[in-house]
């Protein structure tokens, strides 16, 4: 199953729905430069929702880290939220769940970037 | 892509059961390999959790052999040989590259490299299979070989 993203707004967080195989090829071109349109159009609280993503690969980590990087760099954050079993044994031997702040719930993801920006 | 080897014997055989496939230098021939690595293994016997594991550490060697080997060519060729021994299966993944030495690759886990957005792949590979080898043809290509025991887990935790 393909890569799809759909974004949807939760007050001023900008949350994406990830479904599939994020995985080396156009759709991670295409999760890539949604998230450089979104940072660029000022949306710089940026939740990505994985609960249905179904297996992530090497590139599709890699990718996550350059989506945080991006945000942290332009004054935005990137969040991760429901991260399947899979997934976050991935992030917990690569160390990434040191970096990405993780949540299992929407509503306390929605809430953090409220307290860090101050909204 | 050639049929997988229907049904693979293994009790009792000291010979290694094979199954070879040859894979164009295409992204397409990833998700290929990987399917075929976990079809293979199934009839091998190996379980949900070790079936992923193989699947990935297959996943990305086709990967670094398409893209770091074979550089994208689509004249070269991907060969992708599984093993199947009573005890284990031996994965090779051969490509057309001019090779590449583990050791230079620098540690994902460092600090100075955990913001990067590439150089998992290899330490994922050795992450998820018992042993991991490279071997340099002299001008024939690059080997990259992954062995999985059955049961390893169980053998790790002894």
């Amino acid at each position: 199953m393909s890569m799809k993203a759909k974004t949807r707004r939760v007050d001023s967080v900008t949350v994406v729905d990830i479904t599939g195989r994020i995985t080396l090829g156009e759709d991670l071109t295409e999760l890539r430069q949604l998230i450089r349109n979104l940072l660029a159009q000022g949306d710089k609280s940026i939740l990505l929702n994985l609960a249905d993503v179904t297996y992530i690969d090497s590139s599709g980590i890699g990718e996550l880290v350059s989506g945080f990087t991006a945000a942290s760099n332009q004054g935005g954050q990137l969040k991760l939220l429901n991260l399947t079993k899979k997934v976050r044994d991935l992030l917990q031997i690569t160390k990434l769940l040191t970096v990405f702040d993780v949540y299992e719930d929407e509503a306390r993801a929605v809430g953090s970037f409220r307290k860090a920006t101050g909204a | 892509m050639p049929a997988c080897a229907g049904e693979i014997p293994l009790a009792m055989n000291p010979e290694p059961q094979v199954v070879e496939v040859s894979l164009q230098s295409d992204l397409k021939s990833v998700e290929a390999a990987e399917e075929l690595a976990e079809d293979v293994c199934t009839k091998a016997g190996f379980d949900d959790e070790d079936l992923h594991k193989i699947g990935m550490a297959v996943h990305e060697s086709v990967i670094n052999a398409i893209w770091h080997g074979n550089k994208n060519d689509a004249s070269k060729r991907v060969w992708l040989r599984f093993q199947i021994h009573p005890d284990r299966v031996e994965i090779h993944i051969r490509d057309q590259g001019s090779g590449f030495e583990p050791g230079r690759i620098p540690d994902p886990l460092e600090s100075e490299n955990l913001l990067k957005s590439s150089g998992r792949g290899i330490f994922l590979i050795r992450s998820f299979v018992d042993e991991f080898r490279v071997e340099n043809l002299k001008g024939l290509g690059t080997e990259v070989i992954l062995v999985k025991r059955r049961n390893s887990k169980e053998k790790k935790e002894a």
